[in-house]
């Protein structure tokens, strides 16, 4: 399918679906943490809260874990700040690409940016309108709140086999972002190759949010170095 | 409820939504360097790349369970290249290979 002459700009209802893709992908991690967040000792309010201010699942279940050893409150909102720090080099990036738009309305869909509403939304050819942005954060955003709340108060819900099989759906969700283009552009998969190589051998060095902006940094400014990308060039976009 | 928590929550809360709102409103309307711009529109490929990889061999006790899951991903790709097809797609085929893992 060529996405290149029969792209369309994304409105809200794409977002919908797109986001849907994303709420399959949390329902299985928000469930789980709901009900680790009960064998920790947290209330369903606790829970419901820390998914619904924070909005940040590698930085949640961390938290659980620090949370259960006794750790302070200092160093689980510095743990999280160095996980999150990521977000800022994708938050820059898709700026990059979003419609022009009042601060405000940008300051409000920056909240949903997770790495999924980012793969999601980035990887659509510019200028990418706030609404479907907006669609893809908050469709996302409920499946993670609900689901929290359901697996607190019923963590086993869903039958083993499905937990586990469902524990791939957020890698199965990234490849189906990036095989289309890449099977089309040999930029994308040097790109997505060199970045992942670059993880490989950073991971068990740094903390995860600084090796994940290191090497994603990293192998865009030698991409771009090595092939610049001309001021109107589009990547082809996913499905 | 426990008034430290909500601290932790409120602190949690805070340094996640500054690095995902900053560049938003900083860089709102500036041009950067073209080699910046240029390096920021490589990124969503880059992220993706370092997001699936080698995290995807860790989802479970055995390495073949990602590989496997990454494998059923390509194929289903070249069937349709719908995003909820192949996220489904691989989740029923996993399921059903789930006793070899």
């Amino acid at each position: 399918m060529n996405t290149h002459s029969l792209y369309q700009v994304p409105d809200k209802y794409t977002g919908l679906k797109h986001g849907g893709a994303i709420a399959i992908g949390y329902m299985p991690a928000a469930v789980t943490f709901g009900f680790l967040a009960q064998s920790t000792g947290l209330t369903f309010m606790e829970a419901v809260m820390m998914s619904t201010f924070v909005f940040a699942g590698a930085a949640q279940y961390t938290a659980l874990g620090l949370i259960s050893a006794g750790t302070g409150a200092l160093e689980i909102i510095i743990t999280t700040f160095v996980l999150n720090i990521r977000h800022l080099l994708m938050s820059a990036s898709l700026n990059e690409k979003a419609e022009a738009s009042h601060p405000v309305i940008k300051a409000g869909y920056a909240f949903g940016i997770t790495d999924e509403v980012f793969a999601v939304t980035s990887t659509n050819n510019g200028p990418i309108p706030s609404s479907y942005i907006y669609s893809v954060f908050l469709t996302a955003y409920v499946s993670w709140v609900a689901f929290t709340a359901a697996g607190h108060s019923a963590g086993d819900l869903l039958p083993a086999f499905l937990q586990t099989s469902l524990s791939f759906a957020i890698y199965a969700l990234f490849l189906a972002l990036l095989l289309p283009p890449l099977k089309k552009s040999r930029k994308v998969l040097v790109l997505a190759g060199t970045a992942a190589l670059f993880h490989g051998i950073l991971y068990p060095f740094l903390p995860e949010g600084w090796a994940i902006i290191t090497a994603a940094a990293a192998a865009s400014i030698l991409i771009e170095w090595a092939a610049p990308n001309s001021n109107r060039e589009e990547q082809p976009a996913h499905e | 409820m426990n008034s430290s928590l909500l601290w932790i929550i409120a602190g949690m809360a805070v340094v996640t939504y500054i690095p995902r709102m900053l560049p938003f409103v900083v860089l709102n309307g500036k041009r950067l360097p073209s080699w910046v711009e240029g390096a920021l529109r490589n990124v969503p490929f880059a992220a993706l790349g370092a997001l699936i990889f080698p995290g995807l061999l860790f989802v479970h006790d055995s390495l073949f369970f990602g590989i496997v899951g990454a494998a059923s991903a390509v194929i289903l790709s070249y069937v349709n290249e719908n995003m909820v097809f192949i996220v489904l797609g691989s989740i029923f085929i996993l399921s059903l290979l789930l006793p070899i893992f």
